[in-house]
């Protein structure tokens, strides 16, 4: 029988929690070791574990894995979430990149200095509404299927989920033109998986905060 | 016969030249669209051919791929520089992305000012020489082949040329301590069609000067 995936990370969303989403989506079980202090990611750099001497990693398969998209890569791969063939796969890898970029922005937002921040959400309000969302909406309105690529649920699918529920936090009433984006946030959260990811106790992080932020640049300083 | 795919962007490097680099080393003849004003990238996106209304964007088998590492990972496969299971190919990705963050660096600090970019320039170097060249000088220690994975040409090496000759442009001495590196990379620079691209007179960029910089401002308003 194979061991869990391991993720090692600090307690928080950052740059692992898109992989616990698709791993939770996925019904695959995993353990987490949390990094609380300095010394925990020093551990980890001494072991020879981090290729890159960076976090995310993920234990899966007998491998250590870092690059948040090469895990991501390999767990869509393995759990048959990326498509039946390369044009399939290329539609998910567009959809994907797009629901990261956007993504980047949200998750970098807390580390803005105070005096950036009108600035930085005004411009994430735009791209929401002008740029990002309009291109998934249009997607689903364009075949008028249940997912984003295939007719099958996909990581497509799973990421830009998650990105809605952030884009809902910052401001529910950017979801207000997009019903076809609302029901597939709705469909894909009443997936038995994602909807044991959605209750509480669950391993999903919170939003980030000012306590987060704190332990992160203690523990990686910057 | 199937047309040549053809790339859309700036002359210059930016996010496509490692694009360029992928097509050339596997052998694949490619045309380019040269945009130098604001009406040619508003007309694209009014014509509905980017996905997120951004460059690159690349005409292939019928597709219009835009998304750097969605295009980037569509052509691996295709030509077979991908690895041959999941095993090999997650490891391509990871080398992939170190690389791939190691150039974004180079091609964005073109557009900070100077004192900024002198000291985004000065931390790749240093990355570049604690962080990455290390790594890839022990993996090609460790397995003693010719290529990174699977003793097979794959995308990961023609990222890593590419990322070493980007360097070396920063700091000709920059490989002075990487020995296994230095042979890596003229092994890979004399594979044909790579020789073929670092000749003058191909599709190969140049680094960015201040003429790129203003045209990409002029053309994306920023």
């Amino acid at each position: 029988m194979s061991r869990k995936p391991i993720l090692h990370y600090f307690n928080g969303r950052g740059r692992m929690e898109c992989i616990r989403w698709l791993l939770a989506a996925a019904g695959v079980e995993f353990e987490e070791k949390l990094i609380e202090k300095p010394e925990d990611l020093n551990k980890l750099k001494n072991d020879g574990s981090l290729l890159f001497q960076q976090v995310p990693m993920v234990e899966i398969d007998g491998m250590n894995l870092v690059q948040t998209r090469a895990i991501l890569n390999y767990i869509a791969t393995k759990y048959n979430l990326y498509g039946k063939d390369i044009k399939e796969r290329a539609l998910i890898d567009m959809y994907s990149e797009g629901v990261a970029d956007l993504g980047e922005m949200i998750m970098l937002l807390p580390l803005c200095p105070a005096a950036e921040k009108d600035a930085k959400v005004t411009l994430i309000r735009e791209k929401t509404t002008n740029r990002f969302l309009p291109a998934f909406e249009n997607a689903l309105k364009s075949h008028g299927q249940d997912y984003l690529v295939g007719n099958k649920l996909s990581r497509a699918d799973i990421h830009l989920v998650e990105l809605l529920y952030y884009v809902e936090e910052l401001d529910p009433s950017l979801l207000a033109n997009f019903p076809l984006l609302k029901a597939l946030k709705a469909r894909v959260s009443n997936l038995p998986a994602v909807k044991k990811f959605l209750q509480p106790g669950s391993q999903r992080k919170p939003p980030t905060d000012e306590k987060q932020i704190e332990e992160a640049r203690k523990i990686f300083k910057f | 016969m199937a047309a040549k795919p053809k790339l859309w962007y700036f002359r210059g490097r930016g996010r496509m030249e490692s694009i360029r680099w992928l097509l050339a080393a596997a052998g694949v003849e490619f045309e380019e669209e040269v945009l130098e004003t604001r009406e040619q990238y508003e007309k694209l996106q009014k014509d509905g051919r980017l996905l997120f209304g951004q460059v690159p964007l690349v005409e292939i088998d019928g597709m219009e791929l835009t998304q750097t590492r969605a295009i980037l990972s569509s052509l691996a496969t295709k030509d077979n520089l991908h690895g041959k299971d999941p095993k090999e190919t997650v490891r391509i990705d990871m080398y992939a992305e170190g690389t791939l963050d190691l150039m974004m660096m180079v091609a964005l600090a073109a557009f900070k000012p100077p004192e900024e970019k002198e000291e985004s320039l000065a931390l790749v170097l240093k990355k570049a020489k604690t962080q990455h060249f290390p790594v890839f000088e022990k993996i090609l220690k460790d397995h003693g082949e010719d290529f990174l994975v699977g003793n097979k040409f794959s995308w990961a090496d023609i990222q890593l040329l590419e990322a070493i000759l980007m360097v070396e442009e920063l700091d000709a001495s920059v490989l002075s301590d990487f020995p296994l590196l230095k042979e890596f990379k003229t092994r890979i620079s004399n594979i044909p069609t790579i020789k073929k691209f670092l000749k003058p007179g191909s599709q190969r960029k140049p680094p960015p000067d201040s003429h790129y910089v203003e045209v990409v401002r002029n053309v994306l308003q920023f």
